[in-house]
């Protein structure tokens, strides 16, 4: 049993805030492949292409047969625990400061002995199902969990700083006009987290959805414009020591192609979708990542909701899927350089949200709100990085992870 | 194919250079004293070095080429040995097959490494690609954590007790209480024992062995040459080495002696109760009675009853780890090797001082080492007598 997360007690700012420190970063290249996996939540091993033997620790040509062909695939997660011990010295600040440690060596069923992380609830001799998690210094590892967990398990400490859970967490959520806002504050709210702040763009404008948030109980809507650096600052100066989690959902969307359009609509959409990330990733991020190890409320992660239109050309909406495609690699350097303080950036592409007039004439399927939410609050509890959502986005991202020229040739071939 | 004998070439020269916990002074520092001891003792210069065996793991970023350089020596045969805990004996292997094929006449073999403060974990950190890879981010407990694993599923598969490790640590205690050169030097009860803070459950803090600087040595030559200069010697009577045995077991409750050991007591023409005393490598005691079962001591599994039963003193009747071993003496990076070997020479010459065990003629000698994973992949023994046995 995993005892329930206690309520964080209020930061004294007289105190040394932790500098973040983090465990071992180095790896081979074949093991780096572990955290491409953890990244989207499966469990995969390399696998001979010639003779199947899994493969582990990673390696560069096979354990049986010397075959150098190895693929990364999913494999089955279930295995035993043969031997445990619980670690209480190390050399390695990161571990030091988070003493006892344990760790175990388990047989997975599908062959090789993995030395792993054990969840609170597991322990020598108990048949587990292993999953790969990436750990603080953003690379993947092993933990073992239970079979079946108790009510609280995902509060296990171990587990807990391999995800970005919302529980007990403040929130900011960039644009609360996004279609998504309203749903995702609410997925938020029933994960556990303590707050939402929602940013309001141009207050002045009215907006009948406002009164949805209005008057809720931890949730406050504050002014704030991701085109507008001085309102970035102002709320950053107000708010930035307790934003544990900053979802950018802001967006400017217009349809048309390159070719016998303004460019004032593409300097618009740069605007929103790139540089309104870059701004706030300058106003929150640097806070965020010295708060990255500051205990139970810890910054975790800046979550951009990116189109999957950041993946692929699309002439009908060209500066839109450019400027989401430069948001795109914004948040690839974002990644690199949180990478320090374990600070996490999580992609979470969609296709068109149902609902959102600029993508009105477009044929089903779309993905709703609700979806979007469910996947963004999931993949924070998971503790992923890249987080396709919905059955267009999903799609998309498999065509572009196998492909992307064939990607690119399937998309601009198809008829106008 | 029936394996040659050893016969003609010989063990000389044992040299223990002491050891410290932190040193700034660095391998080739380490290596030069042991070395320089050597030819003093077999009254030869550095310029006439014929062959040399090195074992390091700080040496970088040199190699033993660069250390010629370093130390002013040109030998004809060079030779380095990767394999950690079991260097010694494998170096021994090589050289003595070089000498009896005329491609060296005298081979000196030295072992040793530095340890500066942090360089420990520094030494970690690079020890192998899949420990980076698939060890250390994992609580980061060093070999501690991994020995501890291996002796939680054995204490769990053969009922062993951590009072039965402790018999092995408590008797190198008094061994090493004899061994001037020892670093630890008090008295060690299995209380005491028992009741020490644990470092990566199972394993105590008297399990673990103190990393250190020092430096380990002896020298290889014919027979002749070794009586024309009036140097006490040794004999090499059998010898077996092995590298990732077992490869299937899921978790190592045997090395890779048990796949070789009738080899070794067949090529020495008798069995265990032949030897007068053991050096096992002994950076757990768990791999101690480990050695035990795999050597053919015991069955395995009944090394916690081999224990009970058994008295590991010099004095009593099974005199193991004479010197105090890595346990008590100190772990000085490869020099661990070696440690034993060299122990073992100065033992069936009756060099020993201090730890000398009584009519000894017959030691066996074992190393294991590279936990490149979750396992020691190398696993060596050698039998050596005194010039009559």
């Amino acid at each position: 049993m995993t005892s329930a997360l206690p309520f964080p007690s209020k930061k004294d700012p007289q105190k040394h805030t932790p500098v973040p420190v983090l465990p071992p970063v180095s790896r081979s290249r074949a093991s780096l492949g572990l955290g491409v996996m953890a990244a989207q939540g499966r469990f995969g091993l390399q696998v001979c292409v010639e003779c199947e033997a899994v493969q582990y620790p990673p390696r560069d040509a096979c354990l049986k047969c010397l075959s150098s062909e190895l693929n990364w695939q999913d494999v089955s997660p279930y295995g035993t625990i043969l031997a445990e011990t619980t670690i209480r010295v190390s050399p390695e600040p990161y571990f030091r400061e988070r003493m006892p440690w344990r760790m175990g060596l388990v047989k997975l069923n599908a062959g090789p002995m993995l030395n792993c992380h054990l969840h609170g609830e597991v322990g020598r001799g108990n048949n587990v199902q292993m999953a790969l998690k990436l750990d603080k210094a953003g690379q993947g590892v092993l933990i073992a969990l239970p079979l079946e967990g108790s009510e609280n398990m995902q509060d296990d400490p171990t587990l807990r700083a391999m995800s970005c859970n919302p529980k007990r967490r403040r929130i900011l959520i960039s644009d609360a006009r996004a279609p998504i806002a309203l749903a995702l504050t609410e997925a938020l709210l029933k994960a556990g987290a303590s707050h939402v702040f929602l940013g309001e763009p141009e207050a002045w404008r009215a907006w009948p959805e406002r009164k949805a948030f209005e008057g809720r109980e931890n949730v406050s809507l504050l002014p704030l414009d991701a085109t507008d650096t001085s309102s970035i600052a102002k709320l950053s100066a107000e708010i930035g020591g307790k934003v544990d989690i900053l979802i950018n959902t802001a967006s400017f969307v217009r349809s048309g192609g390159v070719l016998g359009n303004d460019t004032t609509f593409a300097r618009d959409c740069f605007d929103v979708n790139t540089l309104g990330l870059m701004r706030l990733a300058q106003g929150f991020g640097p806070g965020m990542a010295a708060r990255a190890q500051d205990g139970i409320n810890s910054a975790t992660a800046i979550v951009s909701i990116l189109s999957v239109q950041s993946l692929m050309p699309d002439k009908n909406y060209s500066a839109y899927a450019a400027s989401q495609a430069a948001a795109h690699s914004i948040t690839q350097s974002l990644r690199a350089e949180f990478r320090g303080s374990g600070l996490r950036l999580v992609n979470v592409y969609i296709g068109p949200i149902e609902g959102d007039p600029w993508f009105q004439h477009l044929p089903p399927p779309k993905v709703t709100p609700n979806a979007v939410a469910r996947a963004t609050v999931n993949s924070l509890i998971e503790g992923l990085e890249e987080v396709p959502c919905g059955d267009i986005a999903k799609d998309i991202y498999a065509r572009w992870r196998a492909d992307a020229l064939l990607l690119e040739r399937e998309i601009t071939g198809e008829a106008p | 194919m029936t394996r040659q004998s050893y016969e003609g070439v010989v063990l000389t020269a044992p040299i223990s250079v002491p050891y410290v916990r932190y040193t700034n002074e660095t391998a080739h520092w380490w290596i030069a004293r042991a070395l320089r001891e050597a030819l003093i003792k077999i009254k030869m210069t550095p310029q006439e070095i014929d062959g040399l065996s090195v074992s390091s793991f700080t040496l970088a970023p040199d190699t033993p080429v660069g250390l010629t350089q370093h130390l002013g020596i040109s030998p004809r045969w060079l030779d380095t040995v990767p394999m950690g805990g079991a260097c010694g004996v494998a170096a021994i292997r090589r050289a003595a097959r070089a000498i009896q094929a005329g491609d060296v006449d005298v081979v000196a073999c030295v072992s040793g490494d530095t340890n500066r403060i942090d360089s420990f974990r520094n030494l970690l950190s690079a020890f192998s690609r899949f420990a980076m890879d698939a060890t250390f981010p994992y609580g980061f407990g060093g070999p501690n954590a991994s020995f501890a694993l291996l002796q939680d599923a054995y204490m769990q598969e053969f009922g062993a007790t951590r009072e039965d490790f402790g018999r092995i640590a408590v008797a190198q205690r008094v061994n090493a209480l004899s061994n001037p050169q020892a670093i630890m030097k008090n008295p060690l009860t299995l209380e005491q024992y028992m009741g020490a803070r644990m470092i990566s459950d199972p394993i105590g803090l008297f399990d673990c062995v103190m990393p250190c600087a020092g430096a380990e040595a002896f020298v290889m030559m014919r027979e002749e040459t070794a009586v024309a200069k009036g140097l006490p010697f040794a004999r090499i009577s059998s010898t077996i080495e092995r590298t990732n045995a077992f490869p299937d077991d899921p978790i190592q409750l045997r090395g890779g002696w048990a796949v070789d050991i009738d080899d070794l007591w067949a090529m020495a023409g008798h069995g265990p109760e032949a030897i007068d005393l053991l050096q096992t490598y002994d950076d757990y005691p768990v791999i101690c009675m480990m050695q035990f079962e795999d050597l053919g001591f015991c069955a395995k599994g009944e090394g916690p009853d081999f224990v009970r039963k058994h008295d590991l003193t010099n004095g009593g009747d099974f005199p193991h780890n004479t010197s105090g071993g890595q346990l008590s003496v100190g772990q000085a990076g490869a020099a661990g090797g070696y440690l034993g070997l060299v122990e073992a020479i100065r033992q069936v010459t009756g060099q020993a001082g201090g730890t000398q065990v009584e009519n000894a003629r017959r030691a066996l000698v074992s190393g294991f080492g590279v936990i490149n994973y979750d396992r020691g992949l190398c696993s060596s023994a050698a039998i050596i007598t005194g010039e009559t046995v």
